[in-house]
């Protein structure tokens, strides 16, 4: 049984920028616990000498000319911004120097 | 109008016999009818709609050849881009998003004459096999209300089953697609990975995501794909392998067709009415003239866990855009810094599966435990590509049930995870292995004194659709289930 404690549950939400309420940190636990302790049964496959599988099809064809194309304007770029200088073109976030 | 095919549509529009304005109207009236008691629909646009539909009775009056979806109405999930068309992804973190450009499936479909009605609901971010991780509620499934519609494209299916519209789109990540068309009653196609450009579909899982359709009928399914199908600049993983004519392909012939049957895997944990009917299928398809054979997938049974730590390693990474910065929801409580808007953004936006999923895969992705869990995935998935090779050795499509359970209840299953997990055992190998499927719909069974439909998934070998669609078109044929539920605008 790989039991996960809540200061797991605190590592891998701050790793992941989520931020998680006392009673999200205890479901969690107790879920991917359960989710983990079933995905142990492939450590009885032998997969000694086999490689992994990170897409299924070799990419063949995969490059092309690198040519100009129209693109989105700066303007249509940072429309969907929940906060933009949409003349200049920018997106402003809070402060991260000084301050 | 919009419980005709969509190939009985295209024929009447280009033919003059209907205009692509009224089957159009037809359309949106049925959604208005009945999307308060579906939810099937997160948005509809009908001003919009009618303008596309009148752009295609214009090509056809100037004499341009009108597209093989002449005038058909076409839903699309809502994690597909539509330029200026608000794409949610049914999540509150991207809840006022419009995108500023077309997904390339979208570009393809309107080439074609398809005329796009509206978004359809789905699980977030396409996360769930039962539709109740939407951030806008829940769809139900027009064959008994108080049921899901599977999941994630739980509203294009049921949209389709309720003849809303003829045509959805669909994306199938672990079954997304071929789960819900199995729940409803209808068609859904998975293509081979590479078939169809993912540019425009928001990315869930990289290496497994596809987009297919939705449709009453495999033909419809066909013309569908030829029409989205082949090479996309915009997307590196789309494949240049060419689509031979599908459509042309479903002669209804399966003699000596070889279907294999992987007895062991499909004998366990299935619902005795599934299996039954799963049983039936197989003896339609012998009485069609094709051949059963024996076949083993001895790695199968490790496609749930496999899959489980593969999608939400991509998924905790495809996901870290989303921060509030440049799309989608800003915390207004963000004032104390770039890390704590981040952070607030992202836990008051998401929902509670994508926050578990992106959990599970930020865990397996970390140091200590990346090689126990993600690589010892992806080695497993190796053996699953391998089983498969050895199958169509002997094969030409592979059948089990798509679903293990029939259309369970809403709520049912819904605090607990793992159990709904476990229910994606006989979809996920085909995204872990990169290959075509389809679910057909595949009988019925009672609950409650409620008919429920089962699916019947066909899987073929890679870029072979053509043998997939024609073997499920042939039992579509045999057996003729009813595609609309009752109670639904016939």
């Amino acid at each position: 049984m790989s039991a996960l404690t809540i200061a797991d549950v605190e590592r891998i939400a701050a790793l992941a920028h989520l931020d998680l309420t006392a009673d999200e940190k205890t479901r969690f636990a107790r879920q991917l616990a359960d989710i983990l302790d079933y995905a142990q049964q492939l450590q009885a496959v032998n997969t000694t000498g086999v490689p992994a599988t990170a897409h299924v099809h070799a990419a063949a064809g995969a490059e092309r000319d690198d040519d100009l194309r129209p693109s989105l304007t700066p303007a249509q770029a940072v429309a969907n911004a929940p906060d933009a200088a949409v003349d200049a073109g920018l997106f402003r976030v809070p402060r991260v120097i000084g301050g | 109008m919009a419980a005709s095919t969509a190939r009985a549509i295209r024929d009447d529009v280009a033919a003059g016999r209907v205009s692509a304005v009224e089957v159009c109207r037809d359309a949106i009236a049925r959604i208005e009818a009945s999307n308060p008691a579906l939810n099937s629909f997160l948005l509809v646009d009908a001003d919009g709609a009618l303008e596309r539909a009148r752009k295609v009775d214009a090509r056809r009056a100037a004499g341009e050849a009108p597209g093989p979806l002449a005038g058909v109405p076409i839903a699309i999930k809502d994690n597909l881009c539509v330029r200026g068309m608000k794409t949610t992804a049914a999540s509150k973190i991207l809840a006022s998003y419009v995108p500023p450009y077309d997904a390339t499936v979208i570009e393809r479909l309107e080439v074609a004459g398809a005329v796009i009605v509206g978004k359809t609901n789905c699980d977030e971010f396409a996360m769930g096999s039962s539709n109740e991780n939407s951030a806008f509620g829940p769809v139900r499934n027009p064959w008994a209300l108080s049921r899901t519609p599977g999941g994630s494209s739980g509203g294009s299916a049921a949209a389709v089953a309720s003849a809303q519209v003829p045509l959805a789109l669909g994306s199938d990540t672990g079954g997304s697609i071929r789960q819900p068309a199995s729940f409803c009653g209808v068609v859904g196609l998975k293509p081979t990975y590479g078939r169809v450009s993912r540019y425009g579909l928001l990315a869930f899982a990289s290496s497994l995501d596809q987009i297919g359709p939705i449709a009453r009928t495999v033909e419809d399914a066909a013309l569908t794909l030829a029409a989205m199908a082949g090479p996309d600049r915009a997307d590196a993983t789309s494949s240049h392998e060419s689509l031979p004519d599908v459509a042309a392909a479903l002669t209804g012939d399966v003699k000596g067709l070889r279907v294999g049957v992987p007895r062991s895997f499909v004998s366990d944990g299935v619902d005795e009415d599934v299996r039954a009917a799963f049983d039936a299928a197989l003896v339609v398809m012998q009485q069609a003239g094709a051949q059963l054979v024996d076949v083993e997938l001895p790695h199968a049974p490790f496609g749930v866990p496999a899959y489980y730590l593969v999608c939400t390693a991509e998924a905790s990474s495809n996901l870290a855009r989303y921060d509030g910065v440049k799309y989608g929801y800003r915390s207004p409580a963000a004032a104390d810094g770039l890390q704590a808007m981040y952070t607030r953004s992202r836990s008051e936006g998401f929902g509670a599966e994508v926050k578990r999923r992106i959990m599970l895969g930020t865990y397996v992705l970390s140091a200590g435990y990346y090689d126990a869990f993600y690589l010892k995935a992806q080695q497993v998935r190796t053996l699953l590509r391998r089983d498969y090779e050895q199958a169509f050795q002997r094969a030409d499509v592979i059948a089990m049930p798509t679903s293990p359970i029939p259309p369970f209840g809403l709520g049912e299953k819904a605090d607990d995870p793992l159990q709904m997990y476990l229910a994606d055992i006989f979809t996920v190998s085909a995204n872990l292995a990169g290959l075509p499927a389809i679910s057909v719909p595949g009988g019925f069974v009672t609950r409650e004194g409620a008919k429920l439909p089962v699916g019947l998934q066909l899987t073929g070998r890679p870029f072979d659709e053509a043998t997939v669609l024609r073997a499920g078109d042939a039992y579509q044929r045999a057996t003729a289930w009813p595609t609309v539920a009752p109670g639904q605008l016939q």
